[in-house]
């Protein structure tokens, strides 16, 4: 029935699909198909299988064993027919062994029956690929079941893949290759087969044609392929060859491909794969590295060099066989080292290079190199003086290697290096000078060597001045004579000479201001490091006199001088005194070696500077402020007076702000401390620092600040100075961070706010009320500043006997007076006192004036008020105000409209 | 306009368990809202921080309930109108013309005269959506709702932002 319904349908497939419900056991369908599997017809037989494939295809995970074990029967069995059932056959294949549960041993069958039915390489590509992918999968979960297998896995393998030619296929087949190597599978007597079978494609020549759907690059493939041929040292005795013959190619391809094959299966071989060959690598390598012109396949010859000598210093050796190392060194230096010593110095640097490569390798190979190469690098250098040459210890010398390599010629390299440096070739020059660094970064005896060729600084010193454009390299020579210093610090070994030697040499090499920005640094760790003794600091300090006598006398120089190196010295010496670790007579040499530096950099300051340096010193008044006036009472400071007559001149004739603002809150902090009656009070100038003054005295209850304060009142009816006048009394009532507060132990008594609040107040009203009406202002921003900083209970008790007085400063055109007097009255509107009560109408029109305000500050300041003003007994003016806040609600300022609608809610509300 | 008894009673909630939405944070404060130069247009938070008001069965406000959402708040500064649609917590909420009448006195209050303020209903939440718009609408009812003391004082209780 079923398959009548199969037959007569439009669409099989999809009548299939629909009806798949109902015929859940696949054995069943199997069943049914029995018709179409059974034709006497191939195509239709094909048809039948496709069918059932592309059931596979959706429900394999489905399948029980059983189920699989009978597919797999039926497929194997289908392998023997017509050869157009074969593709969908392996479909149906490739579907099952991506099961779970396939049963053992079915891997093996399956893949038996393949290799033994099928021939690859006549199927189609998609059957091809089917293939790989069904071998792919099994390996990945039948591992231990093909390994059963044997070799005849890898033959079937072999003979499967022998002449595809797709690339997509080529890189699956690698990827079984790679697996089959990595995995450890057994090769047997076809190891040749695999590799012959992979290598004939070794080097990739393949271009994708233009849009390429696939996207596989020339690259993908090398890679794959390299994977295989480098995975296993077996192949070493069928690749080594290849690669040398490859080598020979004309392709640069090629050679560079083969190049750095070489270098990865290197990395995998052990030095018996390696011997029989290496005489071939050795004379291609150094024909590639000796005739190319392509920097890369150069580059490629030396890793590959560098990767060839490193297996072989790796490699155990065993009892019997020879050392594979020095007789590929010996290669080397056969074909290297008389190159070396020919005039005409073409091979030189290639020469130079190989050895190098080799050298880098390990250390075992740059101690036979370099004992080699060194004596006949000496003498060259003597006859041919070249660069090249130097160059050569240069790259030899890796930085972690043992000394006892170069230990003999140290006196030769010196040499080499110095007279390198007083060479007039300017390149020359660099490299000694890079020469000299590497071997400052040595350790040990070098050092003591160096340090005994005292004319180092005076070589240096020449060099430079000899040619003005090798400064900037050469100032890396400090920092390795940093190195230097801080390894022998670490080592704490008494080298009080070389350290010496290299402070002086670093003092003598600094003449240029770019090398003074180096070596200034160095010569600062010094004099602050921990372990610096007397004499050390002292002969720092010596030469940095030195580089401000001989440095070029350039702004840049004079900068540093002034802003880097003299507020170090100043803060170490600063830190010193205060810390009083020293021993007194250690501290003075110190300081009398310091003098010298400042005074000396001083002296040579240029005009331009000179102007802003007075008050570039003078500032740090401030320092002076920080030391001085946090000391607690107790303890005398020396010279006192002097020092307060100095501060008060400055503070009243320097013109720098900060200088003369130091200077006065120095002379405040002095004062509030010092024994009553000690000072004598003179006559001040208006500036802030009378307002110190006046509240260095006020905090302590002087009787003095008396007079100063009333002078400063009265200095509020003068016509320049009022305004500022009035300004002080903000300084007057408020905290200050830095000076009179308790924590400087400063005399500060409580209450002084209030205590100078109910003195002074009635002489405020009386002076407002005296004064001229273009005077007033400034008593009102005196007042408002005074009253802004009392506690609130005060303000709430002294309101109002100055209710008028505020009221008044609402209307003051002065925008600073309006804002800290409103910022004054709101929290007492929270509370209010009766006097305000009867003032409400005068207040409330003031307060609505001020909502139009141009200042932001004022409109949101007095909104606020007039939203305090909700909580009291406001239904006369209810009207008056809702009419007015009408306006601020339409304010430019979104705050503004926010304070006025909340302040006209509350009016609204309040008002029921 | 409407029933003033069902909200002085208290007797039974119509809706006493309703879902509570996040409030939006704080406004940030920008720096050109400080500079005294620059003009801050009104725009659509503005309104919406307005109608941060009180529902007159939960001590919730009406952004918490979700019954004012900012984007159902529509604001256009030049033109000078404001058109607020706003949700009842339930379909057969009776306190719809409270609320509503809530926000328009709100708005009335808060808003330059230059306003026209429109609040009705947004569509498809309300049974009686129509009747509500209509009354919200009327100029007239609204202003003699407000007559009406004792809804004043109902309205006032919902507008105020002290402490419930």
């Amino acid at each position: 029935v079923f398959m009548y319904l199969l037959s007569t349908h439009k669409d099989p497939e999809l009548f299939l699909w629909s009806r798949l419900n109902e015929f859940l056991c696949t054995l069943h369908i199997i069943l049914h198909f029995r018709l179409s599997l059974t034709s006497s017809q191939p195509h239709t037989r094909a048809r039948g299988v496709q069918l059932l494939s592309e059931v596979l295809q959706e429900c394999y995970g489905d399948l029980t064993e059983r189920e699989v074990e009978v597919l797999i029967a039926f497929y194997e069995n289908r392998l023997k027919d017509h050869y157009v059932i074969t593709p969908p056959v392996l479909r149906g294949l490739k579907a099952l062994t991506k099961c779970t549960v396939l049963p053992p041993g079915s891997a093996v069958s399956m893949l038996r029956s393949l290799f033994q039915d099928v021939h690859v390489q006549s199927l189609m590509l998609a059957e091809r690929a089917c293939v790989y992918n069904m071998l792919i999968n099994l390996m990945e979960t039948r591992e231990a079941e093909l390994k059963g297998l044997g070799a005849d896995f890898v033959f079937g393998f072999v003979q499967s893949m022998d002449g595809e030619r797709d690339p997509r296929n080529l890189l699956l087949a690698f990827q079984i290759a790679k697996t089959i190597i990595s995995r450890g599978y057994d090769l047997g007597k076809f190891t040749e087969e695999l590799f012959e079978v992979t290598s004939c494609y070794f080097p990739i020549d393949f271009t994708p044609p233009p849009n390429d759907p696939h996207g596989i690059t020339k690259e993908d493939l090398i890679q794959m392929l390299r994977a295989v041929l480098t995975g296993t040292p077996k192949f070493a005795e069928f690749l080594l060859p290849l690669i040398i013959e490859k080598l020979d190619s004309d392709v640069q391809s090629a050679k560079l491909d083969s190049l750095q094959t070489l270098t990865v299966c290197v990395s995998q071989y052990e030095h018996k794969d390696l011997a029989e060959f290496l005489e071939g690598l050795w004379v291609s390598i150094r024909r590639e590295v000796f005739q190319t012109s392509s920097e890369r396949i150069e580059s490629a010859c030396l890793a590959a060099l560098t990767a060839l000598t490193s297996c072989l210093s790796r490699s155990v050796l065993s009892s019997e066989s020879e050392d594979c190392l020095s007789t590929f060194l010996d290669l080397v230096l056969k074909d290297c080292k008389h190159h070396l010593s020919e005039p005409d110095l073409k091979l030189v640097w290639p020469s130079a290079k190989l050895l190098q490569a080799s050298c880098s390798a390990s250390i075992r190979a740059s101690h036979v190199i370099t004992a080699s190469v060194m004596p006949n690098i000496v003498e060259q250098y003597n006859i041919w003086s070249h660069y090249n040459l130097l160059c050569f210890p240069l790259c030899v010398f890796p930085p972690p290697l043992e000394d006892s390599v170069f230990l003999a010629y140290r006196e030769s390299l010196c040499s080499m290096v110095f007279s390198a440096l007083s060479e007039s070739n300017s390149s020359l020059q660099i490299t000694a000078t890079s020469v000299l660094t590497s071997l400052g970064q040595q350790t040990g005896d070098i050092q003591s060597h160096m340090g005994k060729k005292s004319d180092l600084g005076h070589i240096c010193l020449q060099s430079e001045r000899s040619l003005s454009s090798c400064f900037s390299q050469t100032a890396c020579l400090p920092s390795a004579l940093m190195d230097q210093d801080n390894t022998e610090a670490s080592e704490k070994l008494s080298h009080h000479a070389v350290r010496q030697r290299c402070l002086s040499a670093l003092a003598a090499v600094s003449v240029h201001p770019s090398v003074v920005q180096e070596s200034t640094p160095v010569l600062l760790e010094v004099l602050s490091s921990a372990h610096t003794g007397k004499t050390e600091v002292v002969l720092a300090c010596r030469s940095l006199q030195r580089i401000a006598e001989q440095v070029q006398d350039t702004e840049e120089t004079g900068r540093c001088f002034h802003e880097v190196i003299i507020p170090r010295l100043l803060g170490l010496t600063l830190q010193a005194a205060l810390q009083g670790v020293q021993l007194p007579q250690e501290y003075e040499a110190v300081l009398s070696a310091m003098v010298p530096v400042i005074s000396t950099s001083c002296s040579r300051l240029q005009p331009q500077s000179q102007q802003g340096s007075t008050w570039r010193q003078s500032q740090m008044v401030c320092l002076l402020m920080g030391c001085v006036c946090s000391l607690p009472p107790s303890v005398r400071i020396p010279q006192l007076d002097e020092l307060l007559s100095e501060l008060e001149e400055m503070s009243c004739t320097c013109t720098h702000t900060l200088s003369y603002t130091s200077a006065a809150k120095c002379f405040a902090g002095l004062i509030n401390k010092s024994l009553q009656g000690a000072l004598v009070l003179q006559v001040f100038n208006l500036r802030p620092c009378s307002h110190f003054v006046a509240k260095a005295l006020l905090v302590r209850y002087h009787p003095l600040s008396t007079t100063l304060t009333d002078k400063l009142f009265s200095l509020l009816d003068n016509t320049d100075l009022g305004s500022m006048a009035a300004d002080g009394f903000s300084l007057l009532m408020s905290d200050s961070a830095d000076v009179l507060n308790r924590a400087c132990h400063a005399d500060v008594r409580i209450m002084y706010r209030q205590r100078f609040f109910s003195e002074n107040s009635a002489k405020l009203v009386q002076g407002f009320n005296a004064a001229p009406q273009e005077k007033k202002p400034n008593y009102l921003k005196a007042l408002s500043n005074i009253v802004n900083k009392l506690p609130k209970q005060v303000q709430v008790t002294e309101l109002p006997a100055l209710l008028s007085l505020l009221l008044e400063a609402l209307s003051c055109p002065d925008g600073g007076v309006q804002l800290s007097t409103l910022s004054c009255l709101e929290p007492v509107l929270a509370d209010p006192p009766a006097a305000l009560i009867q003032q409400l109408e005068a207040l409330v029109s003031r307060l609505l004036a001020l909502t139009s305000s141009p200042a932001m500050d004022v409109r949101i300041a007095s909104l606020r008020c007039i939203h305090a003003l909700s909580r009291f007994p406001v239904l006369p003016f209810r009207a008056q105000v809702l009419r007015a806040l009408a306006r601020p609600l339409d304010d430019k300022k979104r705050l503004v409209r926010n304070e006025a609608v909340q302040a006209r809610g509350e009016w609204y509300d309040g008002s029921c | 306009l409407v029933g003033g008894g069902a909200m002085s009673g208290g007797t039974r909630l119509e809706n006493a368990n309703p879902v509570i939405f996040q409030r939006s944070g704080e406004r940030q404060l920008t720096a050109s809202e400080e500079d005294d130069d620059v003009h801050d247009p009104i725009d659509d938070r503005e309104i919406f921080d307005i109608l941060s008001i009180n529902d007159p069965e939960h001590p919730l406000s009406l952004e918490e309930l979700n019954v004012v959402e900012q984007v159902r708040v529509k604001v256009d500064d030049a033109g000078s109108t404001v058109g607020v649609e706003f949700t009842p917590t339930i379909p057969h909420c009776s306190m719809a013309t409270l609320i509503g009448l809530s926000i328009k006195v709100k708005l009335l209050r808060s808003l330059p005269d230059r306003f026209k303020i429109d609040v009705h209903i947004t569509p498809g939440t309300h049974a009686s959506e129509d009747a509500v718009n209509k009354q919200l609408a009327d100029k007239e009812r609204v202003a003699a709702a407000l007559e009406n003391s004792s809804l004043l004082e109902v309205v006032n209780q919902c507008l105020s932002t002290r402490s419930v």
